[in-house]
């Protein structure tokens, strides 16, 4: 390949998404915010960023059919990082003020609340603990991340027990419980935490993501 | 291992250049925004608050550049606020590249602009901005101000604190009124009486003058310290002093 990889950030109406757009690009990519399916699928790789309520982001990314798309590009072997309620939309389900949404169910499990005996939002920067061989953490194991959310995936349960499929990496964070702070699964990558938002860290952990593109 | 407590330089941002004064009063320049905002966040900010304490809209639109040219080189959660009334005022702010805003008067005004805002860009968004002075005039012996704390509300601020968090902020932004621009340190009694009546994110602002004054704060019950005068025309490293003084004190920082 030569130049800098090309990265679709999903345009879906979420949040401040201009702020993902320009660390990507300050980390290595050319960055098109996008729903142009062509660009969505062709891209190097594609973010689904994501903030607010698990259910309002699946009806919004519903809306523009994108799990179809991000389907395709997993299936594909195509790089896809989800960040935040793009994180957790790619498990099984979604519980917030007792209701219960389906996620894209890439992974298994269920995002539920943080425990209520600790300050929620879980917002500000905490500590990851990243698995050994990590492409995503290399040579930021040890440094703090931004979170705001105040629902998780507290348990991993994917099947582990067929060998003829590389286990994904996950990393852990804790805030009144261990939850999963990063996945990293083939072309799939997602992160709880905002990287984009995380200062020199997030900037080296997108150009770890932008150069394995 | 655990969450680090977040230090914050507060940027008060008249007419695209900062402010500070003493009591909400006597202000005096302290730099360019965009510049003092970089320079924060090299010394190891962990976010960066600006306050719109413009009256004009003109105005207003400079802050709004402010915040735009500092999100495309800064990547630390911005917060900004003043003059935010409605669900379109913050629509316009994350436009602009903000990643919260903070309500104060407005929501006094008409508290289910909360619930408005919240609905739409979910709690994280929202950061309620409490100007709070000690007075008769209330149950607790805490009255909210609006105004910049020139207005009194006969609003017991705990109960106000309370509800806000019902309505669903998903942050309190506690500044006294009294200790402001003071440097006496902060008003402890009032950060655990806010303490004790939410359950989500406290950040303890006024009255901040040096480094030891950090810990008090979050022994207090505060989970993020803001500050504006004491950095403005500190020496260059105080964000790293404070640090220093929150971790000797047995506190996590980044």
């Amino acid at each position: 390949m030569t130049g800098r990889p090309s990265v679709a950030v999903l345009d879906y109406g979420s949040g401040n998404v201009h702020s993902a757009v320009r660390a990507l690009e300050r980390a290595g990519a050319d960055v098109e915010l996008t729903q142009d399916v062509d660009t969505v699928l062709n891209a190097d790789g594609l973010v689904v960023p994501g903030v607010g309520a698990f259910a309002a982001v699946m009806d919004a990314l519903n809306a523009i059919e994108a799990p179809r798309w991000i389907g395709r590009r997993i299936a594909g072997g195509r790089p896809v990082l989800g960040i935040c309620v793009g994180h957790q939309v790619l498990f099984d389900r979604g519980v917030e003020h007792g209701i219960s949404a389906g996620g894209m169910a890439e992974w298994p499990g269920e995002v539920t609340a943080l425990p209520s005996d600790v300050v929620v939002p879980h917002m500000g920067w905490n500590t990851v603990q990243p698995p050994e061989g990590s492409t995503l953490f290399r040579g930021i194991e040890d440094q703090r991340f931004y979170f705001v959310h105040s629902y998780a995936v507290q348990s991993w349960d994917f099947d582990q027990s067929i060998g003829a499929i590389a286990p994904p990496k996950v990393t852990w964070s804790h805030h009144g419980a261990d939850f999963i702070a990063a996945v990293e699964n083939g072309p799939l990558t997602a992160t709880q935490f905002h990287p984009e938002k995380s200062g020199d860290a997030g900037m080296q952990l997108l150009h770890n993501w932008i150069t394995s593109l | 291992m655990s969450l680090a407590v977040r230090v914050i330089p507060c940027l008060d941002v008249d007419a695209g250049r900062v402010v500070k004064g003493v009591n909400f009063e006597k202000l005096r320049d302290a730099g360019d925004p965009v510049e003092l905002a970089h320079r924060y966040n090299l010394a190891g900010a962990d976010e960066l608050t600006f306050l719109d304490v413009t009256a004009s809209s003109s105005d207003r639109v400079t802050t709004y550049d402010v915040v735009t040219q500092t999100a495309q080189e800064v990547f630390i959660p911005l917060t900004v606020g003043g003059g935010v009334r409605s669900v379109e005022d913050v629509d316009r702010l994350l436009k602009s590249g903000a990643d919260k805003a903070s309500i104060n008067t407005a929501a006094v005004a008409r508290p289910a602009v909360i619930n408005e805002i919240v609905a739409r860009f979910g709690n994280q968004v929202l950061v309620l901005s409490a100007d709070v002075r000690r007075s008769l005039t209330t149950d607790s012996g805490f009255e909210v101000t609006t105004h910049g704390g020139r207005e009194g509300t006969g609003l017991d601020a705990l109960d106000w604190i309370a509800e806000a968090s019902e309505r669903g902020v998903g942050e309190i932004l506690l500044n006294s009124i009294d200790a402001d621009g003071t440097q006496d340190g902060f008003d402890i009694a009032m950060i655990s009486a806010a303490r004790a009546v939410t359950w989500v994110p406290l950040i303890a602002s006024g009255g901040a003058g040096k480094p030891e004054h950090f810990p008090d704060a979050i022994d207090a019950g505060a989970d993020a310290v803001l500050a504006a005068s004491m950095f403005h025309f500190g020496p260059v490293d105080m964000i790293a002093r404070v640090k220093d003084a929150l971790r000797q004190a047995g506190h996590s920082v980044r």
